[in-house]
């Protein structure tokens, strides 16, 4: 059903559906990931990318418009190259271990954090120890880059487009 | 009769369900999913759904766009703040361990303090980039 | 035969995952819309969580909530990154949307070929 709806963002042209259907999208992303078993991610999933994004893209639109021009280009050459890409990835990918195997190199950890964390911080939801307390710096470059994100957004949209006008003429 | 009443209706019933929820995501984020992220965002989605039904205005004067302007940098001085104090107290930046007589302690004082950071700092984002959007369109 | 078809279904989730990178990248290249080249972008980034995500499950764990009724679960370390990864995203994708309206408000249209014409007219 992914593919399903990515097919359906790739073809359609009208841009307010597009902006449903990503919503439809993520929400069937967030179904996905609850099903591996990452129920954190899952709810960050769910709650910005069909809540906030949703929100942002139709304010976009309404401050835009809402049609997708025909391309004027062919689409060959970006097909082609998307179809290197994805053959070159899929050879990648190919060394990966098969799904849901418990003994390969990249589940070293994992048990070790599980094992230290309730002892050490008396947190049983992991994620949230090791986010705040065991990678924290990391959590503040996130806040970081969010508050970033906001001033920067308060500076290109700020109300004062009558302003600006009146600086022009 | 508006044609909206429905609408109108019920986010009425659901805003303060989703904000309550909001709350409980961001306090239960030790004991299940959750944490700043989600609550933060959960929160503002809510404001900003009231926002959409009840129009621009009736949205400023519940949460005026200057104090929105000012909640952002609060929660990361928060979190950086935490890290000062324990540095401070002889550890590391952002060593939880120093800021409680107890180890644990400190880390469950510490985890809940940035979670709050967290939470202040995401939700008066989302709401300031929606200011700005949706003030831009009656400028025009 | 049958090995093809096993393989296939073991990897089965990293197949979707390159399906839907290689459709977000098709979209960033190809067309012109400058929205619905911030949505392709947005449609790779899920695609790499998937990336992260599908190999931290292990077949009959449960989510890595400490829990006394439980013994094996998914590792978390990935789910972490990609809480950050996920945030930093809707970040970007704002920032992007903002930078839209800006080249709207300046040039008149967010189509990419246009806006190239009225650049080289100035």
């Amino acid at each position: 059903m992914l593919a399903a709806a990515t097919i359906a963002i790739v073809r359609v042209r009208n841009l307010f559906a597009v902006a449903v259907l990503f919503g439809i999208y993520s929400f069937l992303m967030a179904g996905v990931l609850i099903a591996l078993d990452a129920v954190d991610v899952a709810m960050t999933e769910a709650s910005v990318g069909a809540g906030v994004s949703t929100v942002l893209m139709l304010g976009t639109l309404y401050l835009t418009k809402t049609e997708e021009s025909k391309p004027l280009h062919s689409a060959m050459l970006p097909l082609f190259v998307a179809g290197v890409t994805g053959a070159a990835l899929i050879w990648g990918v190919s060394a990966l271990p098969p799904f849901g195997e418990a003994n390969t190199a990249l589940q070293v950890m994992g048990p070790d954090y599980m094992d230290r964390s309730v002892k050490e911080t008396g947190i049983p939801n992991v994620v949230t120890a090791v986010l705040g307390s065991y990678r924290g710096y990391d959590t503040l470059g996130e806040t970081t880059v969010i508050f970033t994100a906001g001033i920067a957004v308060f500076l290109l949209l700020r109300k004062s487009s009558g302003r600006k006008r009146r600086e022009n003429d | 009769m508006r044609l909206d009443v429905i609408l109108r209706v019920t986010t009425k019933l659901i805003l303060p369900f989703m904000l309550l929820f909001a709350v409980y995501v961001q306090f239960h984020g030790d004991y299940g999913p959750g944490g700043g992220f989600q609550a933060g965002t959960i929160a503002a989605a809510g404001f900003i759904l009231y926002g959409l039904i009840f129009g621009l205005p009736a949205m400023m004067r519940f949460v005026p766009a200057a104090i929105v302007e000012a909640l952002i940098p609060l929660g990361v001085l928060i979190f950086a703040g935490v890290g000062v104090y324990s540095m401070l107290n002889g550890g590391n930046f952002l060593d939880y361990s120093h800021l409680e007589h107890d180890p644990v302690h400190g880390q469950e004082w510490g985890v809940f303090l940035v979670e709050l950071g967290v939470f202040i700092t995401v939700s008066s984002t989302m709401i300031a980039i929606f200011y700005a959007f949706a003030g831009r369109g009656r400028g025009e | 035969m049958i090995d093809v078809f096993s393989e296939l279904a073991s990897h089965y989730n990293q197949y979707i995952t390159v399906f839907l990178m290689v459709a977000g990248l098709y979209i960033v290249i190809a067309r012109g819309n400058m929205v619905k080249k911030l949505v392709g972008l947005s449609l790779f980034q899920t695609s790499v969580y998937l990336l992260y995500i599908s190999p931290a499950k292990i077949v009959g764990g449960t989510a890595p909530i400490v829990d006394p009724r439980f013994a094996v679960y998914s590792n978390p370390l990935p789910h972490v990154l990609i809480l950050t990864a996920i945030v930093v995203g809707i970040a970007t994708l704002a920032l992007g949307l903002a930078l839209v309206v800006r080249i709207n408000e300046a040039y008149g249209s967010i189509e990419e070929d246009e806006i190239f014409e009225r650049d080289q007219d100035h």
